[in-house]
């Protein structure tokens, strides 16, 4: 456990970037659009699934309203990057209102006030809702992303209602996509490593603890909340943008559940294993759509039935809970020192 | 307002759970670098009492001042920043951490630089970081723990646990330490280490201690001045020699007949 000591791992990391960026690069030139898609669809999954992790994972918030954020980070961030002409196209039904019908902005900056939106959203509702505890903050937070939803549904002048926003600029390329997502990532090893992360980690395993080392966790558990938030509204608008069409069924429940299911299976409290879990789960989910194909075995034929994959999915989540209750890292964390240690320099026995 | 010489002071402190007055009139006033006890039998409202102390509880009534200025009322977080700490009679350790990370844990509250600025790595405060690190590694040093650091501290033996807490809540920089039955669970060669330890901390960090305890042979031996409280009021007062020839003390633990028999 090492975990105290700073990390001098500078080379690696940079080493590792620069392998990933090989790799985005080879990827980008020669794979396929589909393979492509789930690349991007990994990096965005890790963002969701470390924000989820930071609230849950290491503050303990049972928190379920992820979704409702990313529906804020996905709508403000696309009416600041619509062209135009693509607004006085699609909002047929009412006309889009001032300001938004002339906001325009470049996509970092579209994307960041996505994330902000989320952030102050999530810190008016953390006043009242973080009064509770346990499962009720999940009920309460799964209610507040159904009301979100059901917002976006009616306010027609802003979000264009159930028909939602088309043609959203596709600017989400892997290279936005994986620089958000190591953003992401850096920014919770940051405050993981921190004592600020000691303190969420404290106020997890023993909020009286907390409270008599003179821990205001009220407060602390309000800023993990919104920094969570915060990443699931970055999150939104990159999914947006990555997608072009974003309508407000799409921010159901069911997105919750799978950035939830990401977080348990990678392990709560592990960075690296949310990472890792995205991968695993991402490319599971779209490995499994040939279960909802027709299969011929043999002579045996199957009609595919939709929606199989998610029975799949489910029972994979119940053996995991059953058997490997603490995810694949567990609390534990890939780290530089554990990956060196294996590969011991020069010709030293081992 | 209150007498300035004693640090810790209670005036006519009452608390009242439902129909139940747990404490009643509970007044006492700890001079400046002493060690004293509160003792009194099981249920009697002495764990109450640090509770109302350290902000958990608000009293129904009465007040509670430190060095003078009125607490009474203020959250724990607060009280804790205003120089009073604690430890638990069931231990609480943050049990996923590191022994290091307790103690930083515990330091947190005296940490000047905001929360965000780690993450941003402002030189300022990763350099303050670095600094608090060294002085839990000091902390520990001074309680025996520093071999254990790296480790988490669910793994350590029972009677390390007790020093981290105590280590943990000497890192909120305290001028007033409350500990809830520190010997608990202790053989007498670890409750005779116990008794050295805390008046070594006393003089080491210029320390008034207030302890709940069970054990005789360490409430005498340590404490300076003792109250004993049953049913939540205070029955008596005074140095050990005092409370051990007590009537009223020896009728509260064994009964009415021991007295009539003694």
């Amino acid at each position: 456990m090492n975990r105290n000591e700073k990390p001098r791992y500078l080379l690696p990391s940079l080493v590792a970037i620069a392998v990933l960026a090989l790799f985005l690069w080879w990827a980008n030139g020669n794979l396929d659009n589909y393979k492509i898609q789930v690349l991007n669809l990994i990096a965005i999954n890790s963002i969701l699934a470390l924000s989820l992790n930071l609230i849950y994972g290491f503050t303990g918030m049972f928190s379920l309203g992820h979704a409702g954020f990313m529906a804020i980070g996905a709508y403000v961030s696309s009416l600041l990057i619509l062209p135009q002409v693509q607004k006085d196209m699609i909002y047929i039904i009412q006309p889009l209102v001032w300001p938004f019908s002339v906001m325009q902005a470049p996509f970092f900056i579209a994307v960041l006030a996505g994330g902000i939106a989320a952030a102050l959203l999530g810190l008016l509702i953390a006043m009242p809702v973080l009064r509770l505890g346990g499962d009720y903050l999940g009920i309460a937070t799964l209610g507040f992303a159904e009301i979100i939803r059901v917002v976006f549904t009616n306010i027609t002048p802003i979000t264009n209602g159930a028909l939602g926003l088309k043609g959203i600029p596709d600017y989400a390329n892997i290279w936005w996509n994986y620089g958000w997502c190591l953003l992401t990532l850096f920014f919770m090893i940051r405050i993981a490593n921190s004592n600020f992360g000691n303190v969420l980690r404290a106020i997890r395993d023993d909020e009286i603890a907390a409270r008599a080392m003179g821990i205001n966790t009220f407060k602390y558990r309000v800023v993990s909340f919104s920094i969570g938030a915060f990443f699931a509204g970055i999150g939104g608008a990159l999914m947006a943008s990555l997608i072009t069409t974003i309508d407000p069924k799409m921010f159901s429940f069911l997105l919750t559940f799978n950035v939830l299911m990401i977080v348990v299976a990678g392990g709560l409290g592990s960075l690296t294993g949310s990472v890792l879990g995205s991968a695993v789960i991402t490319i599971l989910l779209e490995w499994l759509r040939f279960v909802e194909n027709p299969i011929d075995i043999g002579s045996f034929h199957l009609e595919g039935i939709p929606g199989m994959r998610m029975v799949i999915f489910s029972l994979l989540l119940i053996l995991i809970i059953l058997f490997r209750r603490e995810g694949i890292m567990g609390m534990r964390e890939l780290s530089w020192d554990a990956f060196l240690r294996r590969f011991p320099r020069g010709g030293e026995n081992r | 307002m209150s007498d300035a010489t004693y640090v810790l002071e209670t005036r006519e402190v009452m608390i009242r759970f439902g129909g139940l007055t747990a404490v009643n009139n509970f007044n006492i006033g700890v001079p400046q670098g002493s060690i004293v006890g509160l003792i009194g039998p099981n249920g009697a409202g002495k764990t109450t009492c640090f509770n109302i102390i350290t902000g958990f509880y608000k009293p129904t009534k009465g007040e509670v001042f430190l060095e003078g200025r009125p607490i009474t009322g203020l959250p724990p977080h607060k009280v804790c920043e205003a120089g009073i700490a604690r430890t638990f009679q069931n231990i609480r350790l943050f049990y996923n951490e590191t022994v290091l990370q307790n103690v930083m844990i515990g330091g947190f509250v005296r940490q000047k630089s905001p929360w965000w600025m780690a993450p941003l790595m402002i030189p300022s405060c990763t350099r303050e970081e670095k600094e608090l690190r060294e002085q839990a590694m000091e902390l520990l040093k001074s309680v025996g723990l520093d071999m254990h650091a790296n480790e988490i501290s669910n793994s350590l033996p029972y009677g390390a646990q007790r020093r981290l807490e105590i280590a943990r809540a000497l890192a909120t920089k305290p001028k007033f330490l409350l500990l809830d039955e520190p010997a608990a669970g202790m053989n007498p060669q670890e409750s005779q280490e116990l008794m050295e330890f805390i008046k070594k901390i006393r003089t080491d960090f210029n320390l008034t201690v207030l302890l709940i305890e069970h054990d005789m042979k360490v409430v005498m031996g340590v404490c300076e001045h003792i109250w004993v409280l049953d049913y939540g009021v205070l029955i008596a007062e005074g140095n050990p020699e005092q409370i051990r020839s007590n009537p009223k003390v020896i009728e509260a633990y064994l009964g009415e007949e021991a007295t009539q028999n003694a």
